[in-house]
Order: structure tokens, then sequence, then C-alpha cells
């Protein structure tokens, strides 16, 4: 069947969604299943001396580290958190045992009867502390990961600038808040575990609870239920919890089903790193920005998590989308006693643009010459080299996409209106930003650690299932990915089957992370359809292929050199803003925006995409305010952490603009986290062109506003 | 202490015996097995459980049972056997309106409710409408299309 690939097409996940019939985890019910709770530290650092617990009814039990039959750490990237604490204590949140039984209320009434006795121990509870520790959490240096990148020749750039500015940038913490909390079940039957769960990475899950119980592989099983959103924070924090309800289901031998409460996932789950970046630039008397030297500094809470390749992430972007030739930039993801930083959507990528955009805006107004004309004279073309000396093979269409996005928000007219207003006291702003994102894993991920592979099932009837580890979590990735084998199978979308993961069934492709389902799965699947349609007169086919590293690509992994990504993403975007005079409160006028995803495998799912990026980015910058005070989360109520409604955001207007790789499949690139990274320096930059103020930190609050209103700078 | 409560469900006349400071969401959930209400907060903030009791929109996360003695409640599954729920089921498709569908059911039930009072809604009416809906996925200009798709479509059905 000939359809053009970009056409929108009917989603089949979402007919049931409508209706309320898609069933999320909390939504199972399986025969005699028994609920959790978690005991969870109250202190941030301690040593567990003893626990005193209340006689338990019958039918109710006590899950910690005793029932844990193999590792009590949880293998993310190195083994680091245990499942249940240990002895000690390392945050406010940090799971300690799970109270399980028949009834939520006999639950929560031992829950409030058992008294853990703590010594306590001198908390780090900021970065600086933690990067001066007496008594570290981890490692000598107290840093999970200590890094430096370099290119070129520091010391020329040094000496041949004429200019040099330096600037500190400072961003927050951001929570998820997908819509569906956590949730798992684990279910014992016959010498095997299932767990069931609201999860982005089955095979991740399936290795840490392997791990946990010291199961063999066929003796563990994870099925993806319908999850209702994930942006991230289902990418680690489910390993915890899934070797949790394991432990529970084995114990008790009944299914064990742990589903967390809103305030309870916002204050202990995992969430964007908080950064501080400090950027100085060396400029010529041409106004090219001849070198730069960076440090980015990451509150990585008590645990590493996924923390070193956030990082990394951080770093290859840290010089935006500027071709600065002479680089060092070091990195420090650094242990506080603070709940586990993690994955969320950009990973790394929108602290780095957020300093880098605001930071050569800022050179620009020192120098007072015109910011556009300073950033696109420095740009990244065709042919340049990335931050760890990886060659940009394709068309940057970076120049073009900024014009277009002048001219969709007519932001040279509002610029000069806006001036005539300020006269007046009216104060908007308006303004832009320029963003890439690199697709798949980071380095050598894909090929040294994921190694995809995606099988493809003919049956008799001509139906062909895709089998992949990827989930639907809302993203469209089952449309998307059905649609990429109809299309090079040339059959009717119908006879395209996805399921949600179980695996038991799916092969290992990798986890639903980085924006890698499309480029890195979708071309697997390709292939395989390929390799399907020439055995397509047989009866019952089925075909497995496997990850290749594209040739004339390279990555040092020791040394951070190459290319970093195979396909780069770009993205500009602008926002217009009004500040209320006297309460300094900001209200978005209008949003704009262009990218370059290569092709659109379906406009709709990416304009969903788009929209639900910004709005995520826009919150991100703005109201999306959590702070800690002695370890604590202070805004972890759903009433105090606020995310964007429909009335604190206008109508977004985007466009694509397409410079197609031959890697992704019909020519398609990264797109799920690119559309948040660009929206907060965007919102920013309108900020400071409506006030006349220099702004280094988001979430920008009003009260700072004011602040600086009245500091006059 | 239990209670013996009557409302109308879903068009039908039931009776169950709970505390009456049970949450409605729960008897829905838990009692009935009416699973499409969902919750995504449980304290008033998200509207993912909103259902319509008597006529007004409601968190039923926040709604004691023991208040809804001789109402009315309307949740998705009895609402999605009626003519209004299939074109906002169109409309929600077309427009793209659906991502994880968590805030969804909530969401068509804000949508009913909105257009009940307004049947041909401005966007402002419409954003204000669903204002008390949180979507994190979306960005909500889908949901708003949507909303005045069905409008458009559901000409004199509301
Ligand atoms: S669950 Fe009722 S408002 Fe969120
Ligand atoms: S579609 Fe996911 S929260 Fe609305």
């Amino acid at each position: 069947m000939e359809f053009n690939i970009s056409q929108s097409v009917r989603r089949e996940d979402v007919p049931d969604k409508i209706a309320g019939i898609a069933k999320y985890i909390g939504d199972y019910k399986f025969k005699d299943m028994l609920y959790a709770r978690t005991l969870r530290s109250t202190e941030a650092r301690a040593i567990i001396k003893n626990i005193v617990f209340p006689k338990l009814p019958d039918g109710y039990c006590i899950v910690d580290k005793g029932d844990v039959p193999g590792r009590n750490r949880v293998k993310i990237i190195d083994y680091d958190m245990p499942f249940f604490a240990d002895g000690v204590v390392n945050y406010i949140g940090e799971p300690i045992a799970l109270v399980v039984g028949k009834d939520k209320r006999v639950i929560e009434s031992i829950l409030s009867q058992i008294r853990v006795e703590y010594q306590r121990i001198e908390p780090i509870l900021s970065v600086e502390d933690g990067l001066n520790a007496e008594k570290p959490i981890f490692g000598d240096n107290n840093c999970f990961s200590d890094y430096t990148i370099s290119k070129g020749d520091m010391v020329s750039a040094k000496r041949r600038a004429k200019f040099v500015y330096e600037g500190e940038y400072e961003t927050g913490y951001q929570e998820q808040f997908y819509l569906e909390p956590q949730g798992m079940i684990g279910v014992y039957e016959e010498g095997k575990v299932s767990i069931y769960g609201s999860i982005q990475c089955p095979y991740y899950v399936k290795n840490a609870v392997e791990e946990c119980l010291g199961f063999e592989p066929y003796r563990v099983r994870i099925v993806q239920t319908t999850t209702g959103g994930g942006f991230g924070g289902k990418e680690d924090y489910p390993s915890l919890i899934g070797g949790q309800v394991a432990c529970a289901a084995l114990k008790t031998k009944k299914p064990v089903c742990l589903i967390f409460e809103r305030n309870e996932d916002i204050e202990v789950t995992t969430k964007r790193h908080p950064s501080k970046i400090r950027l100085k630039s060396y400029i010529d008397e041409n106004y090219r920005v001849l070198g730069m030297e960076g440090d980015i500094v990451l509150d990585a809470g008590a645990y590493s998590g996924l923390s070193s390749v956030v990082l990394q992430r951080a770093m290859f972007a840290s010089a935006g989308v500027y071709n600065i030739e002479n680089l060092v930039v070091r990195g420090r993801a650094v242990a506080t006693n603070k709940v586990v930083s993690g994955a969320f959507r950009g990973f790394g990528a929108p602290q780095a643009f957020f300093a880098i955009e605001m930071h050569m805006e800022h050179i620009a107004r020192e120098l007072g010459i015109d910011p556009f004309e300073f950033k696109l004279s420095n740009i990244l073309r065709q042919g340049d080299r990335s931050t760890t000396g990886g060659l940009y093979r394709d068309r940057i269409l970076l120049p073009e996409m900024v014009n277009r996005v002048i001219k969709m928000s007519s932001l040279e007219e509002k610029k000069k209106a806006f001036k005539e207003k300020r006269k007046i006291g009216k104060l908007n702003g308006i303004g832009l930003s320029m963003f890439f994102h690199g697709g798949g894993f980071t380095g050598s991920g894909e090929r040294d650690h994921i190694k995809g592979r995606v099988r493809l099932v003919k049956d008799d009837k001509g139906y062909v299932e895709i089998l992949v580890s990827n989930v639907e979590m809302g993203q469209g990735a089952g449309t998307t990915l059905r649609k990429i084998a109809a299309k090079t199978l040339e059959v009717p979308l119908s006879k395209i089957i996805f399921n949600n993961p179980d695996t038991d069934r799916v092969p290992d492709s990798g986890p639903t992370v980085a924006s890698r389902t499309t480029v890195i799965v979708g071309k697997l699947v390709q292939e395989a359809s390929e390799k399907l349609k020439e055995r397509w007169s047989e009866d019952r086919v089925e075909v497995e292929v496997q990850y290749k590293y594209p040739e004339g690509f390279y990555w040092d992994n020791d040394r951070f050199e190459g290319d970093a990504y195979t396909s780069y993403s770009w993205g500009v975007n602008a926002v217009e803003v009004e500040v209320d005079p006297t309460t300094c409160e900001v209200k978005i006028n209008g949003v704009w925006a262009v990218f370059d995803i290569g092709s659109a495998i379906d406009e709709r799912i990416v304009k969903g995409q788009i929209d639900g990026g910004i709005v995520q980015g826009l919150g991100y910058a703005s109201i999306e305010v959590m702070e800690d005070r002695s370890g604590k989360i202070m805004q972890r109520k759903s009433t105090d952490y606020t995310i964007p409604t429909s009335m604190d955001v206008p109508e977004i207007k985007s466009e694509l603009m397409c410079e197609p790789y031959g890697g992704g499949p019909f020519g398609a690139k990264a797109l799920g986290e690119l559309t948040l990274v660009g929206a907060a320096p965007a919102y920013a930059l309108a900020i400071e062109d409506a006030l006349g103020v220099k702004i280094n930190k988001i979430p920008v609050r009003p009260e700072h506003l004011m602040e600086v209103v009245q500091n006059g700078k | 202490m239990e209670n013996k409560i009557r409302f109308t469900l879903n068009f039908k006349t039931v009776e169950i015996s709970a505390s009456p400071l049970k949450r409605l969401l729960d008897v829905l959930r838990e009692d009935f097995s009416l699973t499409g209400t969902k919750e995504g907060c449980g304290e008033g903030e998200c509207g993912a459980c909103s259902i319509i009791v008597d006529g007004e929109l409601v968190n039923s996360c926040l709604y004691p049972v023991g208040r809804v003695e001789g109402k009315e409640v309307l949740t998705i599954e009895g609402f999605r056997s009626t003519p209004e729920f299939e074109v906002l089921r169109e409309s929600f498709e077309e427009a793209g309106a659906v991502q994880c569908g968590f805030c969804t059911p909530g969401m068509i039930m804000a949508a009913e409710f909105l257009l009940r009072k307004y049947p041909h809604p401005t966007e402002e009416q419409i954003r204000k409408g669903i204002s008390g809906n949180l979507c994190r996925c979306t960005g909500y200009d889908m949901i708003v299309k949507a909303i005045k798709l069905a409008s458009e479509r559901g000409d004199g059905l509301w």
C-alpha cells in the first residue's frame, strides 16, 4: 500500500484510552492481591540503629533487606542504591522496607507505628559542601563522575582573544509529573516472577530484578502495562521498585501491588539534575568566539543512578550550536544527601542550552553588538567539529530556521513596537533560542551497551507483529513503528501488530529513552521489514536484525573523542512575554518553533511531541519551582509543585524543516527530547528583552525579578 | 461505621454499604470496578478523577460518597454509550488530543460539562473549562482544538 509516511493516521491505542477501557497498572486486580506501602527514611544521612515494629496482624508482613535473596543493589549503570536500606540511609525518602498486606488502612496504621532509631551523620546538603566533603558519600572526592573534554589549543585562543566574558548559570530541579504515578505489581508463580508495571525500559527492570533475586533470566518476566507518561521518570526508578515488589511476591507467594501516591511520587522519585554552569569565553576583534572554558556541576543526589551519562550529554552540548574550536570543559556529578537525580526528557541538554544561550546573549550585550548577528556569525555549519571533535556531516539549516521563526513571530516588528511600549511602562519582550539534540545513546552506547535487536513475525494470514522492548507511553511509538513496517513491506497498516512488550516474547531492543525509538529502533524495524519482504511468500516467517554502528563514525570512550552522536536534530524557538510592572508576574503571549527532525513519520504525532515538550520546557523555566531545605524537598505536594495548565500557555505555532538523515528510517531523526530543550532560554531571553536585566537562573521567579529590577541590574 | 447509600450510577439505581466518608473515587473503582475514572493526585489538583454529579463537574477524589445519596452520577463508563461521547471521541482522535491517555477520561468529562454549558465555546472558554484538568503530554493545544471540533461537529447535540 502506498502512503506518504508523514501523513497522519489513526492511533490504535487511543480509542480505548478515551473510553476509559485501557488498563493502567492501578486498574489491574489479581486474585488474592496484596498491597504494599513503603517505610522511608526521615533522615538525610544516618545509621539505622534499630527498627521497632509493632505486632503485625495475621496476613501482614514486612519486606526489607533481609528478604533480598540476591544482591541488594539496583543495577542501573553501577550497583549503587540498595533496594532496601542496608544499615544506613542517604536521603529523606530512601526506602527501608515495605509493609505488605490485604487492607490499605491496616498497612497505614502499621506504618505509623514503626519506630526507626537513627544515629545522625552530618549530611551533605549542597554541591558546594559536596565538593569539599570531609565525609564523602561516594569515593574520595565525592563525585560520581569527574570528566574533562578538550579540543584545540586554549593557550593560543587566550592569547589571540581581545575580549573575555565569564558568566555563571543555574537551573533547578524539575519533576516529571507524568499523570500516572509510579506503580508495579509483582507476581510469583511456579518458580517464576512476573512484574507488571508502568515502565519505559522492560529490560532494565528485568536485569535489575534478576540480580535482586539471584534468578536465572528465564525466571524473570517483565510486562509493560499501558503507561501514563514517563518523560524519563520511568527509566531508572522502576528498576528499584520492580525489585521491591519481586521480593515481596517471593516472600508472600501472592501478587503484591505497590502504587505510589502523588505526593510520595513527587518527593522521592528521580528528577532533573539541578545544575551550576560556569562559562568563560575568549573572543577576537571580529567577534568570533575563539575558545571557551566550561565548568559544569550537577547535583546528583545520594546515588549515582544515570548521572554520569546525563553529565556527558550536558558537557557535549556545552558549546551549544556554536563553532568554538578551542575548548576545555570539566563536568562533575556531585553526591549530596538528597533525592536521586535522574532522567528527564533532555537529559542534561536543557541545563547546558540554557547556559550557553544566555551566555552568548550576554556577551553580545556586553560588547554592544547585535545578538543575532553575533550568534549567527559563530554558528555551526556542515563540516565543523563538535565539542568532542566529531564531524557535522549533514547540512545544518539553522540560519534558514532562524529566519523562518523571525518571520512567523514578526520578531523584528515586535522588538520595535515593544521598545515604544516600554516608554509608556508596558513590559513586553521576545526571545529566541537555538539548539540541537543528538539522537540515540551518547558515544558508543548503542554499539557497546545496547546492541538492540528487533524481531518481526509474519503469520500465515499475512499479519506481522513487531517484537521490540520499546514501549508506547503516550509518545506514539506504537503507531510510528507500525507505519515504518507497513510502508517498507507495502502492506496496509492494519496488518501490522504492536503490543505492549512482554520480555518473554520480545528481544532486547533497548530502553525507551534518548529519543532513540524512531531513529535507532525504527531503522531496525525498517531493515527487518526489508528482509521479511524478501521472504514474504513463505507461510510463517521470523526475522531478526541487530544494530550495527554506522560506517565512518568513530568514538573513543576513554578520551570522549569523536562522534558523540550519529545524527543531530535542530530547533529554533521564540517566546513572547508580558511582565506585570508591579508584581513582575510573567504571561506568555506567544510561542513559535521550527524544528529539523528529518522527515516526520507522522505529522500529528510530531506536533503532539512539539507542543508537549515546549510546554514542559516553559514550565521548567517558569512555574515549576522545586527547592530543598535541610535535604527535604519543599514543594512535595501536588498543591505546591505546579505544572502548566491550559491557562498558562498560548497556542504554539510550529513548522518543520527537513534535512533527512540517511541513517534513520525514511530520513527521520530524533524528536522527543529536542522539543523541550529550547523553551527555557527563549523564555528567559524574552524576559530580559522586556526588563533589560540579566537572567542567569531558572526557574525565573517573580520575587527574584522584583529584586533584580529594584537593584537596577 | 457503614451506611446504606442509594444513588443513580450511569443511569441505574444502585445501593451500597460504605462509610459515608469513603471517597467516591474509591467506591467507583473498588466497589463498582469502574476503573475508567483515574487517580492522578488524590488532592483535587489534576482532574483525572473528574465525573459529573447532578450536572456538576466534580473531583471524585475529594467527594465523600455520603454526599452522593439520591444524586445522579455519570462516569466515563456511562457516558461512553451516548452520542455526545461519540462526537467527542472522534474529535479527540482526529485532533491528536490523546497521548498517554491518563488524563483523557477526566478531560472528556470536563469537555462534556463545558459543552453542556457552552455548546459553542470560544478558545478562552475552553481553556478555562479544562484548566482544572492537568495534562502533562499534549501541552493542551490539541485538546482545545478537539473540543472546538466537537462543538462544530455535534452542532445541536448539546
Ligand atoms: S485525582 Fe482527583 S483531582 Fe487528581
Ligand atoms: S495525554 Fe498524558 S497526561 Fe494528558
